[in-house]
Protein backbone atom coordinates (compact mmCIF):
# COMPACT_ATOMS: atom_id res chain seq x y z
CA UNK A 1 0.00 0.00 0.00
CA UNK A 2 1.30 3.59 -1.28
CA UNK A 3 0.93 5.97 1.94
CA UNK A 4 0.46 9.38 0.33
CA UNK A 5 2.82 11.68 2.31
CA UNK A 6 0.80 14.69 1.46
CA UNK A 7 -2.56 13.11 2.77
CA UNK A 8 -0.01 12.23 6.05
CA UNK A 9 0.88 15.95 5.81
CA UNK A 10 -2.48 17.17 5.85
CA UNK A 11 -3.92 14.51 8.70
CA UNK A 12 -1.43 15.99 11.00
CA UNK A 13 -1.90 19.51 10.22
CA UNK A 14 -6.04 18.72 10.56
CA UNK A 15 -5.01 17.21 13.60
CA UNK A 16 -2.55 19.56 14.90
CA UNK A 17 -5.29 22.38 14.69
CA UNK A 18 -7.91 20.38 15.95
CA UNK A 19 -5.76 20.20 19.55
CA UNK A 20 -5.29 24.20 19.26
CA UNK A 21 -8.85 24.68 18.38
CA UNK A 22 -9.49 22.65 21.52
CA UNK A 23 -7.20 24.54 23.78
CA UNK A 24 -8.89 28.13 21.54
CA UNK A 25 -12.07 27.24 22.60
CA UNK A 26 -11.60 27.98 26.41
CA UNK A 27 -9.88 31.04 25.99
CA UNK A 28 -12.73 32.05 23.97
CA UNK A 29 -15.10 31.53 26.28
CA UNK A 30 -12.88 33.49 28.92
CA UNK A 31 -12.21 36.07 26.65
CA UNK A 32 -16.38 36.53 25.75
CA UNK A 33 -17.15 36.13 29.46
CA UNK A 34 -14.89 39.33 29.83
CA UNK A 35 -16.36 41.18 26.96
CA UNK A 36 -20.00 40.78 28.80
CA UNK A 37 -18.64 41.92 31.94
CA UNK A 38 -16.74 45.11 30.15
CA UNK A 39 -20.04 45.78 28.31
CA UNK A 40 -21.61 46.01 31.22
CA UNK A 41 -19.75 48.41 33.17
CA UNK A 42 -19.51 50.76 29.67
CA UNK A 43 -22.16 50.70 26.94
CA UNK A 44 -19.20 52.32 24.83
CA UNK A 45 -17.09 49.57 25.46
CA UNK A 46 -15.99 48.69 21.96
CA UNK A 47 -13.66 45.13 22.01
CA UNK A 48 -10.13 44.53 23.72
CA UNK A 49 -6.77 46.56 22.07
CA UNK A 50 -4.01 44.10 22.48
CA UNK A 51 -1.87 47.55 22.19
CA UNK A 52 -3.32 48.48 25.21
CA UNK A 53 -2.46 45.04 26.86
CA UNK A 54 0.69 45.37 26.30
CA UNK A 55 0.83 48.40 27.56
CA UNK A 56 -0.64 47.05 30.93
CA UNK A 57 2.05 44.17 31.04
CA UNK A 58 5.02 46.57 30.03
CA UNK A 59 4.29 49.78 31.81
CA UNK A 60 5.50 50.31 35.43
CA UNK A 61 2.77 51.22 37.55
CA UNK A 62 2.52 52.99 41.03
CA UNK A 63 0.37 51.18 44.02
CA UNK A 64 1.47 48.26 44.44
CA UNK A 65 4.29 46.62 45.49
CA UNK A 66 7.61 48.43 45.18
CA UNK A 67 9.44 45.23 44.44
CA UNK A 68 7.37 44.26 41.77
CA UNK A 69 5.90 47.70 40.01
CA UNK A 70 5.27 46.26 36.31
CA UNK A 71 4.06 42.29 35.49
CA UNK A 72 7.07 42.23 33.48
CA UNK A 73 8.94 42.13 36.92
CA UNK A 74 7.85 38.30 37.24
CA UNK A 75 6.68 37.53 33.81
CA UNK A 76 10.18 38.78 32.10
CA UNK A 77 10.20 41.68 29.10
CA UNK A 78 10.01 38.61 26.77
CA UNK A 79 6.65 37.27 26.63
CA UNK A 80 8.07 33.82 25.05
CA UNK A 81 10.47 33.57 27.68
CA UNK A 82 10.10 31.90 31.26
CA UNK A 83 9.57 34.39 34.39
CA UNK A 84 10.92 34.55 37.77
CA UNK A 85 9.23 34.54 41.18
CA UNK A 86 10.50 36.70 43.51
CA UNK A 87 11.29 33.52 45.20
CA UNK A 88 13.41 32.40 42.44
CA UNK A 89 10.91 29.79 40.81
CA UNK A 90 10.95 29.68 37.01
CA UNK A 91 7.28 31.01 35.70
CA UNK A 92 6.23 29.44 32.08
CA UNK A 93 6.34 31.78 29.16
CA UNK A 94 2.67 33.97 29.12
CA UNK A 95 3.05 33.99 25.59
CA UNK A 96 -0.01 31.63 23.67
CA UNK A 97 2.01 30.73 20.82
CA UNK A 98 4.56 28.95 23.65
CA UNK A 99 2.28 28.18 25.91
CA UNK A 100 -1.09 27.07 24.04
CA UNK A 101 -2.43 25.79 26.96
CA UNK A 102 -2.54 28.78 29.09
CA UNK A 103 -5.93 30.76 29.54
CA UNK A 104 -7.57 28.09 29.57
CA UNK A 105 -9.07 27.50 33.02
CA UNK A 106 -11.39 30.31 33.88
CA UNK A 107 -10.79 30.20 37.57
CA UNK A 108 -7.00 29.68 37.50
CA UNK A 109 -6.76 32.88 35.20
CA UNK A 110 -9.25 34.96 37.76
CA UNK A 111 -6.93 33.79 40.59
CA UNK A 112 -4.17 34.88 39.22
CA UNK A 113 -5.45 38.43 37.66
CA UNK A 114 -6.77 38.92 41.46
CA UNK A 115 -3.04 38.33 43.01
CA UNK A 116 -1.34 39.95 40.11
CA UNK A 117 -3.21 42.79 39.63
CA UNK A 118 -2.95 43.28 43.61
CA UNK A 119 0.74 42.98 43.78
CA UNK A 120 1.64 45.54 40.65
CA UNK A 121 -1.68 48.01 40.72
CA UNK A 122 -2.56 47.38 44.48
CA UNK A 123 -6.26 47.09 43.02
CA UNK A 124 -8.22 44.44 40.76
CA UNK A 125 -8.09 44.65 37.03
CA UNK A 126 -10.95 45.53 35.10
CA UNK A 127 -12.80 43.40 33.13
CA UNK A 128 -11.40 45.65 30.14
CA UNK A 129 -7.68 45.49 31.38
CA UNK A 130 -8.46 41.82 31.84
CA UNK A 131 -8.99 40.91 28.00
CA UNK A 132 -6.88 43.61 26.85
CA UNK A 133 -4.12 41.81 28.23
CA UNK A 134 -5.16 38.35 27.24
CA UNK A 135 -5.51 40.01 24.02
CA UNK A 136 -1.86 40.92 23.72
CA UNK A 137 -1.16 37.38 24.85
CA UNK A 138 -3.00 36.00 22.15
CA UNK A 139 -1.27 37.91 19.68
CA UNK A 140 2.41 36.78 21.15
CA UNK B 1 -0.49 -23.10 42.73
CA UNK B 2 -2.14 -21.42 46.15
CA UNK B 3 1.48 -22.01 48.10
CA UNK B 4 2.80 -20.50 45.18
CA UNK B 5 0.52 -17.39 45.22
CA UNK B 6 0.93 -17.68 49.22
CA UNK B 7 4.42 -17.06 48.89
CA UNK B 8 4.24 -14.39 46.71
CA UNK B 9 1.87 -12.62 48.38
CA UNK B 10 4.45 -13.19 51.49
CA UNK B 11 7.86 -11.76 49.53
CA UNK B 12 5.70 -9.07 48.34
CA UNK B 13 4.34 -8.15 51.51
CA UNK B 14 7.85 -8.13 53.15
CA UNK B 15 9.33 -6.30 50.38
CA UNK B 16 6.64 -3.50 51.21
CA UNK B 17 7.57 -3.20 54.92
CA UNK B 18 10.93 -3.27 53.49
CA UNK B 19 9.93 -0.32 51.62
CA UNK B 20 8.21 1.53 54.26
CA UNK B 21 11.19 1.09 57.18
CA UNK B 22 13.27 2.35 54.44
CA UNK B 23 11.40 5.36 53.83
CA UNK B 24 11.31 6.00 57.65
CA UNK B 25 14.79 5.38 58.28
CA UNK B 26 15.28 7.95 55.59
CA UNK B 27 12.56 10.27 57.31
CA UNK B 28 14.27 9.97 60.62
CA UNK B 29 17.28 11.92 59.03
CA UNK B 30 18.07 15.40 58.36
CA UNK B 31 18.86 15.21 54.46
CA UNK B 32 15.42 13.46 53.43
CA UNK B 33 12.28 14.60 53.69
CA UNK B 34 9.18 13.24 52.09
CA UNK B 35 8.09 15.53 49.25
CA UNK B 36 4.54 16.86 48.61
CA UNK B 37 2.10 14.18 46.78
CA UNK B 38 -1.05 15.82 46.87
CA UNK B 39 -1.38 17.25 43.45
CA UNK B 40 -3.77 20.10 44.69
CA UNK B 41 -1.29 21.03 48.05
CA UNK B 42 1.96 20.72 44.77
CA UNK B 43 -0.52 23.07 42.61
CA UNK B 44 -1.44 25.72 45.09
CA UNK B 45 1.84 25.95 47.03
CA UNK B 46 4.19 25.18 44.72
CA UNK B 47 4.21 27.92 42.03
CA UNK B 48 5.71 30.74 43.56
CA UNK B 49 8.23 28.76 45.70
CA UNK B 50 9.19 25.07 45.70
CA UNK B 51 6.17 23.37 47.56
CA UNK B 52 8.38 22.60 50.65
CA UNK B 53 7.68 19.37 52.16
CA UNK B 54 4.82 19.21 55.00
CA UNK B 55 7.85 17.48 57.27
CA UNK B 56 9.68 20.79 57.27
CA UNK B 57 7.15 22.01 60.18
CA UNK B 58 4.81 21.58 62.56
CA UNK B 59 1.19 21.35 62.55
CA UNK B 60 0.23 24.28 64.67
CA UNK B 61 2.41 26.45 62.38
CA UNK B 62 0.39 24.87 58.70
CA UNK B 63 -2.85 25.69 60.60
CA UNK B 64 -1.93 29.04 61.18
CA UNK B 65 -0.20 29.67 57.93
CA UNK B 66 -3.49 28.19 55.88
CA UNK B 67 -5.65 30.43 57.90
CA UNK B 68 -3.53 33.91 57.01
CA UNK B 69 -2.90 33.06 53.17
CA UNK B 70 -4.52 36.65 52.19
CA UNK B 71 -1.31 38.30 54.11
CA UNK B 72 1.19 35.46 52.98
CA UNK B 73 4.58 37.32 53.96
CA UNK B 74 2.94 39.94 52.06
CA UNK B 75 1.21 38.30 49.14
CA UNK B 76 -1.85 36.85 48.73
CA UNK B 77 -1.68 33.47 48.47
CA UNK B 78 -5.74 32.76 49.23
CA UNK B 79 -7.65 30.13 47.76
CA UNK B 80 -11.12 28.85 48.53
CA UNK B 81 -12.20 27.67 51.78
CA UNK B 82 -12.71 23.71 50.40
CA UNK B 83 -9.32 23.91 48.74
CA UNK B 84 -7.66 25.50 51.85
CA UNK B 85 -9.63 22.82 53.80
CA UNK B 86 -7.79 19.74 51.44
CA UNK B 87 -4.62 21.36 51.48
CA UNK B 88 -4.31 21.71 55.96
CA UNK B 89 -5.38 18.21 56.05
CA UNK B 90 -2.80 17.03 54.06
CA UNK B 91 -0.01 19.30 55.27
CA UNK B 92 -1.00 18.84 59.04
CA UNK B 93 -1.05 14.86 58.57
CA UNK B 94 2.59 15.20 57.12
CA UNK B 95 3.86 17.87 59.19
CA UNK B 96 7.40 17.12 61.38
CA UNK B 97 5.26 16.71 64.82
CA UNK B 98 2.84 14.05 62.62
CA UNK B 99 2.91 10.34 62.87
CA UNK B 100 2.55 10.21 59.49
CA UNK B 101 5.91 9.83 58.61
CA UNK B 102 9.08 8.56 61.07
CA UNK B 103 10.10 10.33 63.11
CA UNK B 104 11.01 14.73 62.04
CA UNK B 105 10.83 16.11 65.50
CA UNK B 106 14.27 16.21 65.56
CA UNK B 107 14.30 18.18 63.00
CA UNK B 108 12.13 20.87 65.52
CA UNK B 109 14.77 21.22 68.36
CA UNK B 110 14.31 24.41 70.24
CA UNK B 111 11.39 25.20 68.88
CA UNK B 112 8.86 26.01 71.95
CA UNK B 113 5.41 24.06 72.12
CA UNK B 114 3.83 27.57 72.41
CA UNK B 115 5.34 29.03 69.03
CA UNK B 116 3.84 28.49 65.61
CA UNK B 117 7.01 29.38 63.07
CA UNK B 118 6.33 30.29 60.27
CA UNK B 119 9.35 30.21 58.62
CA UNK B 120 11.12 26.66 57.85
CA UNK B 121 14.33 29.44 57.26
CA UNK B 122 14.23 30.46 60.93
CA UNK B 123 14.15 27.16 63.09
CA UNK B 124 16.92 26.95 65.12
CA UNK B 125 18.06 23.75 63.27
CA UNK B 126 17.98 25.39 60.02
CA UNK B 127 20.02 28.27 60.90
CA UNK B 128 22.48 26.04 62.26
CA UNK B 129 22.36 23.95 59.26
CA UNK B 130 23.56 26.58 57.30
CA UNK B 131 25.71 28.98 59.26
CA UNK B 132 28.79 27.51 57.49
CA UNK B 133 26.94 28.80 53.80
CA UNK B 134 28.61 32.13 53.46
CA UNK B 135 26.99 35.53 53.56
CA UNK B 136 28.35 36.16 50.03
CA UNK B 137 26.06 32.87 48.93
CA UNK B 138 22.81 34.29 49.85
CA UNK B 139 23.20 37.20 48.12
CA UNK B 140 24.13 35.72 44.63
CA UNK B 141 21.23 36.54 42.03
CA UNK B 142 20.29 33.16 41.27
CA UNK B 143 19.48 32.73 44.92
CA UNK B 144 17.18 35.45 45.19
CA UNK B 145 15.80 34.29 48.52
CA UNK B 146 16.85 31.78 51.06
CA UNK B 147 13.34 30.02 50.89
CA UNK B 148 14.53 29.30 47.28
CA UNK B 149 15.96 25.67 48.51
CA UNK B 150 16.58 24.41 45.14
CA UNK B 151 18.88 26.60 43.76
CA UNK B 152 21.90 25.01 46.19
CA UNK B 153 19.66 21.51 46.90
CA UNK B 154 19.19 20.38 43.43
CA UNK B 155 17.06 17.64 44.62
CA UNK B 156 15.24 19.24 46.92
CA UNK B 157 12.52 18.86 44.79
CA UNK B 158 12.86 15.03 45.62
CA UNK B 159 13.00 15.75 48.91
CA UNK B 160 16.43 15.48 49.42
CA UNK B 161 18.49 18.29 51.16
CA UNK B 162 21.91 16.24 51.81
CA UNK B 163 25.21 18.21 51.17
CA UNK B 164 25.23 19.20 47.10
C1 LIG C 1 5.11 38.61 41.95
C2 LIG C 1 5.27 37.91 40.69
C3 LIG C 1 4.21 38.15 39.60
C4 LIG C 1 3.84 39.37 39.06
C5 LIG C 1 4.36 40.76 39.40
C6 LIG C 1 2.85 39.07 38.05
N1 LIG C 1 2.63 37.72 37.98
FE1 LIG C 1 1.24 36.78 36.81
N2 LIG C 1 1.79 34.97 37.62
C7 LIG C 1 2.78 34.79 38.58
C8 LIG C 1 2.84 33.39 38.95
C9 LIG C 1 3.79 32.75 39.97
C10 LIG C 1 1.84 32.73 38.19
C11 LIG C 1 1.45 31.25 38.25
C12 LIG C 1 2.44 30.35 37.64
C13 LIG C 1 2.10 29.98 36.25
O1 LIG C 1 0.94 30.10 35.83
O2 LIG C 1 3.02 29.52 35.57
C14 LIG C 1 1.21 33.77 37.36
C15 LIG C 1 0.16 33.52 36.48
C16 LIG C 1 -0.57 34.49 35.84
C17 LIG C 1 -1.79 34.25 35.09
C18 LIG C 1 -2.48 32.89 34.90
C19 LIG C 1 -1.94 32.15 33.72
C20 LIG C 1 -2.71 30.94 33.32
O3 LIG C 1 -2.06 30.03 32.80
O4 LIG C 1 -3.92 30.86 33.53
C21 LIG C 1 -2.22 35.47 34.63
C22 LIG C 1 -3.49 35.75 33.84
C23 LIG C 1 -1.26 36.47 35.08
N3 LIG C 1 -0.26 35.84 35.81
C24 LIG C 1 -1.36 37.82 34.80
C25 LIG C 1 -0.50 38.79 35.32
C26 LIG C 1 -0.67 40.22 35.09
C27 LIG C 1 -1.77 40.86 34.26
C28 LIG C 1 0.34 40.85 35.77
C29 LIG C 1 0.58 42.35 35.90
C30 LIG C 1 -0.56 43.16 36.31
C31 LIG C 1 1.12 39.80 36.45
N4 LIG C 1 0.60 38.58 36.13
C32 LIG C 1 2.19 40.05 37.29
C33 LIG C 1 3.57 35.76 39.13
C34 LIG C 1 3.46 37.13 38.90
C1 LIG D 1 1.42 34.06 45.38
C2 LIG D 1 2.68 33.41 45.67
C3 LIG D 1 2.70 32.34 46.76
C4 LIG D 1 1.88 31.24 46.88
C5 LIG D 1 0.72 30.83 45.99
C6 LIG D 1 2.33 30.53 48.07
N1 LIG D 1 3.41 31.17 48.62
FE1 LIG D 1 4.46 30.55 50.26
N2 LIG D 1 5.64 32.21 50.10
C7 LIG D 1 5.52 33.21 49.14
C8 LIG D 1 6.49 34.24 49.41
C9 LIG D 1 6.69 35.51 48.59
C10 LIG D 1 7.22 33.83 50.56
C11 LIG D 1 8.37 34.56 51.25
C12 LIG D 1 9.65 34.09 50.63
C13 LIG D 1 10.85 34.91 50.98
O1 LIG D 1 10.94 35.44 52.08
O2 LIG D 1 11.74 35.02 50.13
C14 LIG D 1 6.66 32.55 50.96
C15 LIG D 1 7.13 31.79 52.03
C16 LIG D 1 6.62 30.57 52.43
C17 LIG D 1 7.14 29.79 53.55
C18 LIG D 1 8.33 30.16 54.42
C19 LIG D 1 9.63 29.94 53.70
C20 LIG D 1 10.81 30.31 54.59
O3 LIG D 1 11.34 31.42 54.46
O4 LIG D 1 11.19 29.47 55.42
C21 LIG D 1 6.36 28.67 53.65
C22 LIG D 1 6.53 27.54 54.64
C23 LIG D 1 5.34 28.77 52.60
N3 LIG D 1 5.55 29.93 51.88
C24 LIG D 1 4.34 27.85 52.41
C25 LIG D 1 3.33 27.97 51.44
C26 LIG D 1 2.18 27.10 51.35
C27 LIG D 1 1.87 25.95 52.28
C28 LIG D 1 1.45 27.52 50.27
C29 LIG D 1 0.14 26.95 49.73
C30 LIG D 1 -1.01 27.05 50.60
C31 LIG D 1 2.13 28.69 49.70
N4 LIG D 1 3.25 28.92 50.44
C32 LIG D 1 1.71 29.37 48.57
C33 LIG D 1 4.65 33.21 48.09
C34 LIG D 1 3.65 32.29 47.86
C1 LIG E 1 22.61 29.20 49.43
C2 LIG E 1 22.40 27.79 49.29
C3 LIG E 1 21.33 27.12 50.16
C4 LIG E 1 19.98 27.41 50.23
C5 LIG E 1 19.23 28.49 49.46
C6 LIG E 1 19.40 26.45 51.13
N1 LIG E 1 20.37 25.60 51.60
FE1 LIG E 1 20.09 24.02 52.86
N2 LIG E 1 22.08 23.71 52.94
C7 LIG E 1 23.02 24.39 52.18
C8 LIG E 1 24.35 23.93 52.58
C9 LIG E 1 25.66 24.41 51.99
C10 LIG E 1 24.14 22.98 53.61
C11 LIG E 1 25.23 22.28 54.42
C12 LIG E 1 25.32 20.88 54.10
C13 LIG E 1 26.19 20.18 55.10
O1 LIG E 1 26.92 20.83 55.83
O2 LIG E 1 26.11 18.98 55.13
C14 LIG E 1 22.71 22.84 53.79
C15 LIG E 1 22.11 21.95 54.68
C16 LIG E 1 20.74 21.72 54.76
C17 LIG E 1 20.12 20.66 55.54
C18 LIG E 1 20.83 19.62 56.39
C19 LIG E 1 21.25 18.49 55.50
C20 LIG E 1 22.07 17.42 56.21
O3 LIG E 1 22.96 16.89 55.55
O4 LIG E 1 21.80 17.13 57.37
C21 LIG E 1 18.78 20.75 55.32
C22 LIG E 1 17.69 19.85 55.88
C23 LIG E 1 18.57 21.90 54.45
N3 LIG E 1 19.78 22.44 54.12
C24 LIG E 1 17.32 22.34 54.03
C25 LIG E 1 17.13 23.51 53.31
C26 LIG E 1 15.81 24.04 53.02
C27 LIG E 1 14.50 23.40 53.42
C28 LIG E 1 16.01 25.19 52.30
C29 LIG E 1 14.95 26.17 51.80
C30 LIG E 1 13.98 26.60 52.77
C31 LIG E 1 17.45 25.36 52.14
N4 LIG E 1 18.08 24.32 52.78
C32 LIG E 1 18.06 26.40 51.45
C33 LIG E 1 22.78 25.34 51.25
C34 LIG E 1 21.56 25.98 51.03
Amino acid sequence: MQIRPRFLFLAALTMMSAAQAAQAAPRDDILAGYAAQAKAADAAFAGFSAARGEALHRDRHSGGKPDSPSCTSCHGENTRAAGRTPVGKAIEPVAVSVAPTRYTDAAKVEKWFRRNCREVLGRECTPREKGDWLAFMTTQ
Amino acid sequence: MTTLIRSIAVGAALFAAGAVMLERARAGSDEFFPPVTDPLTRQECGSCHMAFPPGLLPARSWQKMMGELDNHFGEDASVDAATAKQITTYLVAHAADSTGYGDMRRWLRGVPASAAPQRITELPKWVREHREVSPREWTRKEIASKANCVACHVDGERGYFEDD
